[in-house]
């Protein structure tokens, strides 16, 4: 069988699917090639236990605009929510925690009145700001320097889109975007737990600590992402039930997927796209190939540096793609009990971060290359909604753990066990039963993920997400617009423009990139 | 192996193997560094120097040429992809010129790729390469070493040039021809074991010429034999001014000179391609892809801004540096002169000049603005500058195989 | 109120630092009647020589020259004020196994000293200048300009900023993207796109962290290091070097050149308030009550001293003055003078280098630098800090009798406030001792050769130059605070909220350092409002 296709997706993952439903529905023939034996890259629901499953990497559904999910019709395709708008909790350890979900405030306001209203303040300014800032993310950023009228039209209603948000918003947008997050949460809240949680949201899963500048940019960019108001979410069978939505939702635009099939190179013929071989050394062919694997394996593993420029190339290896952030699984025998939180708030988003100065002294270890001694965690008990994902009675608790770097001193294999300690011992500070409950554990290390998802670096993001892997300098120059220097070669993954999460949206923008293209 | 005498702060510039030969035949003390060595710019006079290229035979010493080993597996691939000629036509024993270019497809630096063996390489450039070669091994499987320091290199040119290499005893180098090198032996002047050579039909000055690579400890005795059979046979060691005279009616030319390279330019479109250098048949696009061949391919679609050309300048002042213009009237310019000479063997006033598109034709006119200097009296003159073909002298004797003695 | 013309003047420049000196001679030049007044009893501001110790002089603030805009030396004559700037020799990073990365002028001993610790990053060093200089070149029209508000819609703005994006476009693509990641990277990510070996990464990071409250692994250092690189002398770009007599030679140049134009400084007088009524500036109120009169009145103190200390809250915008209190100014830098009986024997410098005769560093890694950046964090001065160490002595003969030296060390890190509570002459001492330890590692008979050490805290710099926190720039140089957010959105061209009043600091565009441009925007935005801009 060697049937020709108008375009190849590279890599299932939620990104590939979306890019692969959009190319469909604008006429073309399309194939999507999954390495995996399901699709969903990190958007996935395994089993880690006997009878335990959880989302194996994104825990969360918060980051997919709205209109992309109502675009592709996921709920016809059978995305069913679990639980929605879960609230923080920021824990803390004298079981004074502080709760609260962007809509829903008064919890806030009956413990820190002043806390209450600046962060609703804050809302408020981030819902005006991604009016200015959910446009750039879900367009093809424009190219600087060129004459095209099309980049300068684009600049020019970036521009314009900042400038509507009226003077003062304007100001305080330019004066914050790349600043500390520690700095803008000094200026504006009290308690150290909301700081806390705030600061975490900003540096999860990057390289970088509270009052590194720039990591402001992160909420800006949850806030654009979500057009304005991030509402988290646990899908009903995880994260990979959301995968399977978007598969369902491929196919019926009539997508092909084909899993287990996993592409050993990117073909390359009178310097064009012809096709990709297999790993099993089939061949399929196709004017457009798009990649949705990060750009170091895009570049340097499938395409291969002799169809690149040797500066091209040299930028390509410099983008920092080495992840920092790790996932512990936890089968549990039953509830853990959180001193001083009740079992109905154990269904939110529970925080380890007490205050900003806590990340960042956690992640001072990161920088010399240890994991975090008193690591920040992100935690949700999926079963508390979704008792499926466990054996009647049990439960799971998945936990997003940072800072774990990729290369750690002493090696991955001699730090598992300490680390996973460091993070039991962490947990149990706040649950002290919850050791005696774990059936099973699974930890995740960047490495782990490099080599379970087929990510270079084992980063959540493809690339980091800081302002100089933004835009139209992601991930790399000359690849930044979705199309790459070798014709009929796109990129659609995290490490494009606007990056990672479970959000689609370089998969959309590489799909209107394509089709426009060809048009 | 590095002739350090004292701590590089006091002493930044290396000497060649060669230096202490040479210093006895300077009677100048006139040295100018290059790539990282002291070397001589004159030793007499710079006719006498420039006559004993293109009249008899000449030493230029080349040591400081940066060399570099390349090897392993994907050498071959390498270099295909660095260089914009095709390597894959190189077979071992022969030599080509080659540049290479950045992304933009504008000029790095030009060179000679020696292929020794299937994938064993040695390339030899004017400037150091290691940050640009590095980055274009990415991907690759290949050991690329700087071996500068580990030979020495000294250039044999001009018309008795084989018959005093077979003077010295090194038989058979009357077989070699153009971009071909070899592996020859020289007898020891006083016996001991006989000094092994690789030698080259590759030169910098238009004419016949060789250029012998060797072990550093072997430098001496091959200069002594070259000297002691030459010197009654107008040969003289030459210094990069009459070398610079030479390479001019040549047509080559020479970076930092007639280009300056992608890798160190500060300003914006300073930068040249090898199509504005009059390369363009440097560029193999058929062989697959290499560094700077979309850009290029564009640069063609589009045609040249603007090209290196040879100029015929009427008068005997030398223009250098001169700005170009359409008319005498010097109203509008149309580029400038980047190398100049009195030709004493064309008796041409010739320059290269980087010129604007419509006048890079063969016959196009064009005025250059020099300054004649009259007893310190300065005079500003517009003189008439014909495009002309280059190069500006060929003789024949360069490609003839078996050379004739003279 | 008197109404002789005595103690009125046409402009009031508050502090006589280089800035507010520089500010008063450009307005004294334009034919205004200016007033200099000055807390101390001498005048520089940071920029000064002082004599502390018996025979000695001491820089002993800032120390080293080379920001000062060629355009202002010439402008203003100050070589014919008696102002000369000699270029360091050399420079080097001391290693802690007894080797060292020396610094030369030339490039091929340069290489050299390079490739003995790797070969591949004494060639990428080549890369490494030439995308600085390019970054130089693009940053440097920018300085002496005022910024736009990018809010606004007057022609004045849109202008600036069509200029600023035509300055821009003006890259080509390519060099836009560098530019625009190089502005958001930090120091440590932008070396290792360049360079292999530890002890070349951290010697070039020095420049990244000085005087910033940023580690080098921070987003926004590797600006601060262009900062430090934006100098040059005599057309070297980057080039460093010594005023002759001490960096008060710069105020004093300064001072002479004010003179020369008939303007007037006045040493020992404190400005307790700005005075205002009508909400303008009407001039000044001194400590002791003694007023003068001015309509513009200038102020070259930073920005927080300016507005919440000497201008009465009633005639500020309550969201101006938040702004103001949210400015950064942190104290992360201490201050070591030495007067030393001779030249301190360092065993891992050759004999004969002339990288003595420059800046000497002692962190070898970047992780050290990193971790000196975390313990001022925690509110404790670097255990293993970092310093750049000057002893001018061997090449300006003017400070220190024959045979002995003098010897400048900067200190990275020193908190202001401390975790343990407030400095103490005690802490002040241990925290001497720390830097003067970690440099005797270096140097066997250092500590033998110190005849007097002035040991400076963030604290002290504070009480006695004057600036917020002791910060040297005046406001941490992040993104969040240059251009036209410096020193506040919306008050980015010197013009303060009140009218007649301005600021000349290192609080304004582009920044700190002894360059000067501060003082002559701040000049010309002053004339343009006079209407006597020629």
């Amino acid at each position: 069988m060697n049937a020709t296709y108008d375009a190849i997706v590279v890599g299932g993952g939620h990104n590939g699917l979306v890019c692969a439903t959009f190319l469909a529905r604008g006429g073309k023939r399309v194939l999507v090639l999954e390495a995996a034996d399901h699709v969903g890259g990190a958007a996935a629901t395994r089993e880690f236990a006997p009878g335990f499953r959880v989302s194996a990497c994104a825990h969360l559904l918060h980051l997919m605009p709205p209109g992309l999910v109502q675009e592709l019709g996921l709920e016809k395709h059978g995305l069913k929510l679990a639980a929605r708008s879960l609230p923080t909790v920021a824990l803390d350890e004298a079981g004074a925690h502080l709760s609260y979900e962007p809509g829903n405030l008064e919890g806030l306001a009956r413990t820190s009145p002043k806390d209450a209203a600046a962060l609703s303040d804050w809302y408020a300014f981030l819902q005006r700001a991604s009016r200015a800032l959910h446009p750039v993310l879900s367009a093809t950023p424009p190219r600087l320097g060129t004459d095209a009228w099309r980049d300068r039209l684009k600049l020019l209603s970036i521009g314009f889109g900042i400038r509507r948000l009226g003077r003062k918003d304007m100001r305080e947008l330019l004066r914050i975007g790349a600043m500390p997050v520690h700095d803008l949460l000094e200026e504006r809240f009290e308690s150290p737990l909301l700081k806390g949680a705030l600061a975490l949201d900003a540096v999860l899963g990057t390289n970088l600590g509270p009052r590194s500048p720039g990591t402001l940019v992160s909420l800006l960019y949850r806030a654009a992402a979500s057009q304005g108001s991030e509402v988290l979410s646990l899908p009903e069978g995880g994260l990979g039930a959301l995968s399977d939505a978007l598969a369902r939702a491929a196919t019926s635009a009539g997508v092909e997927v084909r899993t287990g099939a996993p592409v050993a190179r990117i073909l390359v013929r009178e310097d064009r796209v012809c096709g990709v071989a297999l790993a099993s050394g089939e061949q399929v062919s196709a004017a457009t190939v798009v990649s949705n694997a990060d750009p170091k394996t895009t570049f340097l593993a499938l395409l291969g540096a002799e169809h690149l420029d040797a500066g091209f190339t040299r930028r390509v290896t410099q983008v920092r793609t080495r992840g920092f952030t790790a996932k512990l699984h936890l089968a549990l025998d039953r509830l853990p009990q959180f001193s001083g939180l009740a079992e109905a708030a154990l269904r939110g988003r529970l925080l380890v971060a007490p205050s900003s100065d806590y990340i960042e002294r956690a992640y001072n270890h990161a920088k010399y290359g240890e994991f975090s001694e008193q690591p920040m965690l992100e935690v949700t008990i999926p079963t508390l909604a979704d008792p499926a994902l466990a054996p009647s009675g049990k439960h799971v608790m998945s936990v997003i753990v940072q800072y774990a770097p990729y290369a750690v001193k002493g090696g991955w294999e001699v730090q598992r066990e300490p680390f996973t300690e460091r993070i039991l011992a962490t947990l149990g500070r706040y649950a002290p039963q919850l050791r005696a409950a774990v059936s099973a554990t699974q930890l995740l290390t960047p490495p782990d993920i490099e080599r379970e998802f087929r990510i270079n670096g084992g980063h959540w993001h493809h690339a980091e997400l800081t302002l100089d892997q933004f835009m139209m300098v992601r991930p790399v120059p000359g690849a930044a617009q979705y199309q790459t220097p070798v014709p009929g070669l796109y990129l659609c993954g995290a490490g494009c423009h606007p990056g990672g999460g479970v959000m689609g949206l370089a998969g959309r923008n590489a799909a209107r990139q394509v089709i426009r293209e060809a048009a | 192996m590095l002739t350090e005498t004292a701590p590089h702060f006091r002493q930044p510039l290396l000497k060649t193997p060669f230096h202490e030969r040479q210093r006895e035949y300077s009677q100048l003390d006139s040295y100018v560094p290059w790539a990282g060595y002291s070397t001589f710019d004159v030793f007499t006079n710079v006719e006498q120097e420039y006559f004993s290229v293109r009249n008899a035979s000449s030493l230029y010493d080349l040591t400081p040429m940066v060399k570099y080993r390349v090897s392993g597996p994907d050498a071959l691939r390498f270099l295909n992809r660095l260089v914009t000629r095709d390597m894959g036509k190189l077979s071992p024993g022969k030599v080509a010129y080659t540049v290479w270019c950045d992304d933009a497809g504008k000029i790095i630096d030009d060179g000679t790729v020696f292929c020794l063996a299937a994938n064993d390489y040695r390339v030899c450039t004017a400037e150091r390469q290691l940050d640009w070669f590095e980055a274009s091994a990415i991907g690759y499987d290949v050991e690329i070493r700087e071996i500068t320091e580990e030979v020495a290199a000294l250039a044999v040119q001009g018309p008795i040039s084989a018959k005093l290499l077979r003077g010295v005893g090194i038989a058979g180098i009357e077989r070699l021809k153009p971009f071909e090198h070899g592996e020859f032996s020289m007898p020891r002047a006083g016996g001991g074991p006989t000094v092994t050579l690789m030698v080259s039909r590759t030169g910098f000055t238009g004419d016949l010429g060789y250029e012998l690579w060797m072990q550093p400890q072997d430098a001496e005795a091959v200069w002594d034999a070259l000297m002691e059979f030459g010197r009654t046979r107008a040969v003289r060691p030459i210094g990069s001014k009459a070398l610079n005279m030479v390479r001019i009616e040549a047509g080559f030319i020479l970076p930092k000179v007639d280009f300056v390279s992608a890798a160190h330019t500060l300003y914006l479109g300073t930068e040249r391609s090898p199509i504005e250098l009059g390369l363009s048949w440097l560029i193999d696009y058929k062989k697959g892809h290499f560094t700077g061949r979309r850009a290029l391919l564009q640069e063609v679609a589009r045609g040249p801004r603007r090209q290196l050309v040879g100029l015929d300048i009427e008068g005997t002042k030398p223009a250098y540096n001169a700005l170009l213009y359409t008319e005498a009237s010097g109203r509008r310019e149309a580029g400038s002169v980047t190398s100049a000479i009195w030709s004493p063997t064309c008796k041409r006033n010739l320059a290269l000049a980087m010129v604007d598109a419509p006048f890079i034709a063969t016959g196009s006119t064009l005025w250059a603005e020099v300054y004649l200097n009259r007893e310190l009296v300065w005079e500003r003159r517009m003189v008439r500058a014909r495009v002309v073909d280059r190069p500006f002298f060929a003789p024949a004797r360069r490609r003839t195989t078996p050379p004739a003695d003279f | 109120m008197s109404t002789g013309t005595a103690n009125r003047y046409d402009a009031i420049v508050v502090g006589a630092g280089h800035n507010g000196l520089v500010n008063a001679c450009y307005l004294a030049r334009a034919g205004l009647k200016v007033l200099v007044l000055e807390r101390n009893s001498y005048i520089g501001g940071a920029a000064v020589s002082r004599s502390l110790y018996e025979g000695f002089t001491y820089s002993n603030c800032s120390y080293v020259c080379s920001l000062l805009r060629t355009e202002i030396i010439r402008g203003l004559e100050l070589p014919s004020h008696g102002l000369q700037i000699i270029p360091y020799e050399g420079g080097v990073t001391m290693m802690r196994d007894g080797g060292h990365l020396a610094v030369y002028d030339n490039h091929d001993a340069m290489r050299r000293e390079i490739a003995r610790h790797s070969r591949r990053d004494a060639e990428a060093y080549d890369r490494y200048v030439r995308d600085m200089l390019r970054h130089c070149r693009f940053i440097k029209p920018l300085l002496l300009r005022e910024p736009p508000d990018p809010t606004s819609f007057r022609p004045r703005d849109l202008q600036e900023l069509l200029f600023l994006g035509k300055h821009f476009h003006k890259l080509g693509e390519e060099r836009m993207y560098d530019t625009m990641r190089f502005f958001t990277m930090s120091c440590a990510d932008m070396l290792e796109e360049y360079f292999e070996s530890e002890i070349v990464k951290a010697h070039l990071s020095g420049s990244s962290i000085i005087g910033t409250a940023l580690g080098p692994r921070s987003p926004g250092s590797a600006y601060v290091l262009l900062h430090h690189y934006m100098g040059s002398i005599d057309g070297a770009v980057g080039a460093w070097g010594f005023a002759r007599g001490g960096m008060g030679a710069i105020t004093q140049a300064l001072s002479k050149s004010l003179q020369a134009s008939g303007g007037t400084v006045r040493a020992s007088a404190p400005v307790e308030q700005i005075l205002i009524r009508g909400g303008r500036a009407q001039g000044v109120v001194l400590e002791g009550g003694e007023e003068v009169y001015a309509p513009v009145v200038v102020s070259n103190l930073d920005v927080k001293r300016t507005f919440l200390k000497t201008v009465a809250p009633e005639h500020l915008p309550p969201e101006f003055v938040e702004q103001v209190r949210r400015f950064k100014i942190r104290g992360s830098s201490g201050k070591l003078n030495i007067a030393l009986d001779g030249l301190p024997h360092f065993p891992s410098i050759p004999q004969g280098s002339p990288s003595t005769r420059g800046d000497m560093h002692i962190t070898d890694t970047l992780e050290m630098v990193e971790r000196a950046y975390d313990d001022w964090k925690e509110g404790r001065w670097s255990r293993e800090p970092y310093v750049d160490m000057l002893i001018p002595t061997q090449i300006d003969p003017t400070m220190a009798p024959d045979g002995k030296h003098y010897m400048s060390v900067f200190v990275q890190y020193c908190p202001y406030k401390l975790a343990d509570g407030e400095w103490t002459p005690e802490k002040r001492q241990a925290f001497g001792n720390t830097v003067i330890d970690a440099i005797a590692r270096h140097s066997p008979d250092f500590k033998k050769l110190i005849l007097h050490a002035e040991i400076r805290t963030p604290k002290d710099i504070e009480n006695e130059v004057g600036l917020t926190e002791g910060n040297i720039f005046q406001g941490e140089l992040t993104f969040d605070q240059l251009l036209f957010n410096r020193p506040v959105p919306g008050y980015a061209q010197y013009r303060a909220p009140v009218r007649g009043m301005y600021m000349c600091g290192s609080s304004t565009h582009p920044g700190g350092g002894v360059m000067g441009a501060p003082g002559a925007n701040s000049a010309n935005a002053i004339l343009r409002d006079l209407g006597r801009l020629q």
